[in-house]
């Protein structure tokens, strides 16, 4: 159980880590990821299908992901688009790109293929508990993947992107495009969630074209979650590490409401309002925090 | 050096709104120049900042930097030699990041790519730079820009701002949303580092004694013209009462708003 819970934490992790850059980093609030998601499912399983090099696999999901974000950005910086709408418009017609990618169908099982996990598996089986196997692995993913986030926002170019979030105008007084800076940024931001997408479905063992439905919801409520438990840093390394945190306490939370809800007659079909009702405490606990940490400079300054 | 040759801004054209923000402004400033403008409410300073630095697109007219026409030339790409700085402090520097990561995103003007290019060395370089500033920012390198009050960061923000060496800066009020002690270092601190870098600097004030007391160029606007000008020996003899004379009988009436122009700030 507890594996299970690290294992689909640290997966949905990346997809956590690509919300974080959008929502919190580039202040851009994305909703393409409910579309970039599935997209990323769809394309690595369609590569396991037809016997593609499977870390060939990954990178097209990525590559995937990066066009979707791309696209948002694009709607948004052309056309005058506002954000939210450019992501539910690439989200929308994502709909029915991933059910072609999937081969006109909405669900494609990859179940006795050979995938990525399946070859890790094979590979470490008997040297580690079967078990610990898929942990490990996730866990070296996850690690890799936030090391090369961290370093990408301490170049000039990530830095830049960091104050994008934080003030606009300081961007473009430094000479740098604005537009650019965020078509980079949401590119990025959603090839990790396709990546996710990908290891997702070698996960499950289906690619589906509903995988997709409320991710964001879930994206936002574990960067909030990981907002909470640790305290503000101005440390790219402490936000991101926070990012996997708090996907992994989501999830504990989830698999919780998925196996003992019944207790409260809870059904899984109760999960989302759960999500949702999650996301609003959250909210009303960082602005009551907000608020105390106000008061109590307001008396120490008295 | 920078030009602007019969430009005018109207905003809202063709409806009931209508508003000419600034008409038929000629000026050239040039190389070394220290222009402070003073003007009511709504005469166009700001608006006269905000087309120079690209934000606004002239309705007509053009704006020559060095003999290049920049008329439609995108805010960003002339951030690379025109610097600015904004009534509001916050607008200089980023809150959620550290002092260092703040100087290190304006150290160089121009797109930034995937280099690292803050190390230790950088690190000194800044910190010795800071020195300059006097406020012990030196050691808090590592603090978040939100730890810092308004005049530091103002301070910081002009600081970093002549260290990309733009060939020309904009002031719009930046001392004016500071409390009086931090206005006073910060235009101490301004017109040092126009004149140890030999800046061509244009300045917006509401203080009449500021603008007298500073610079070698000075503009009166109203209703979107430039209506007074006054350089080198002939501003030097310039009064707060003479401005004002100057103004009543330019248009034939009062400031409407004497008090904000000759409060202290």
């Amino acid at each position: 159980m507890i594996e299970g819970i690290l294992v689909e934490g640290l997966i949905y992790g990346i997809m956590v880590l690509g919300v974080f850059i959008t929502f919190r980093v580039l202040d851009f609030p994305d909703l393409t990821v409910d579309g970039s998601f599935p997209l990323g499912a769809a394309l690595m399983a369609q590569c396991i299908l037809m016997g593609t090099n499977l870390w060939l696999g990954l990178l097209i999901a990525f590559i995937g992901g990066v066009i979707a974000g791309v696209v948002t950005a694009l709607i948004h910086n052309h056309l005058k688009v506002p954000n939210l709408l450019a992501g539910i418009l690439t989200m929308t017609m994502l709909y029915s790109i991933n059910i072609r990618v999937l081969g006109n169908r909405a669900n494609v099982p990859i179940l006795n293929q050979e995938t990525i996990l399946s070859q890790v598996s094979d590979r470490f089986s008997g040297l580690i508990p079967d078990e610990y196997i898929l942990l490990l692995f996730f866990i070296i993913v996850a690690i890799v993947i936030k090391v090369l986030i961290d370093l990408f926002f301490r170049t000039d170019l990530g830095l830049t992107m960091g104050a994008m979030g934080n003030n606009e105008q300081m961007v473009i007084s430094q000479g740098v495009n604005p537009k650019t800076l965020k078509t980079i940024g949401v590119g990025l931001s959603n090839g990790l969630v396709a990546l996710s997408g990908a290891f997702a479905a070698q996960y499950l063992g289906f690619a589906d074209v509903g995988l997709g439905q409320g991710i964001i919801i879930s994206g936002l409520a574990s960067v909030m979650i990981g907002e909470f438990l640790v305290m503000k840093s101005n440390r790219i390394g402490v936000l991101t590490f926070c990012a996997l945190m708090g996907s992994i306490i989501f999830h504990a939370v989830v698999y919780l409401g998925r196996y003992y809800g019944y207790v409260i007659k809870m059904t899984p079909n109760d999960l989302n309002l759960i999500k949702g009702i999650l996301i609003i405490i959250l909210l009303v606990l960082t602005q009551s925090r907000k608020l105390k940490k106000v008061a109590l400079k307001a008396m120490v300054d008295k | 050096m920078i030009a602007l040759k019969n430009v005018s801004i109207v905003f809202n054209q063709g409806t009931v709104n209508e508003n000419q923000a600034l008409s038929n402004i000629n000026l050239s400033v040039k190389e070394g120049d220290f222009v402070t403008i003073i003007g009511s409410n709504g005469a166009g300073k700001s608006t006269l900042f905000n087309m120079i630095a690209g934000s606004f697109v002239p309705t007509q007219g053009s704006i020559l930097l060095n003999d290049r026409d920049i008329t439609r030339e995108p805010e960003y790409k002339r951030a690379r030699y025109i610097g600015r700085i904004f009534q509001n402090p916050l607008l200089g520097t980023a809150s959620n990041m550290s002092l260092e990561d703040n100087m290190m995103i304006t150290y160089k003007k121009g797109f930034k790519w995937l280099k690292r290019s803050l190390n230790n060395r950088m690190r000194d370089f800044f910190r010795s730079e800071l020195v300059h500033l006097n406020m012990g920012l030196e050691n808090r390198m590592k603090e978040n820009l939100a730890m810092f009050s308004g005049g530091q960061r103002q301070a910081l923000t002009l600081l970093m701002m002549v260290l990309s060496k733009p060939a020309l800066i904009l002031l719009d009020e930046h001392t004016a949303a500071l409390d009086p002690k931090n206005a006073q270092i910060v235009l101490e601190l301004t017109n040092k580092f126009i004149k140890e870098f030999n800046l061509t600097a244009m300045m917006i004030t509401h203080n009449m004694n500021h603008a007298i007391e500073f610079g070698n160029r000075l503009l009166m606007m109203d209703k979107g013209e430039i209506i007074f000008e006054a350089e080198g020996e002939a501003k030097k003899e310039l009064t707060v009462e003479k401005l004002i004379a100057k103004f009543h009988d330019l248009r034939h009436k009062n400031f409407e708003d004497d008090k904000t122009l000759l409060s202290d700030e």
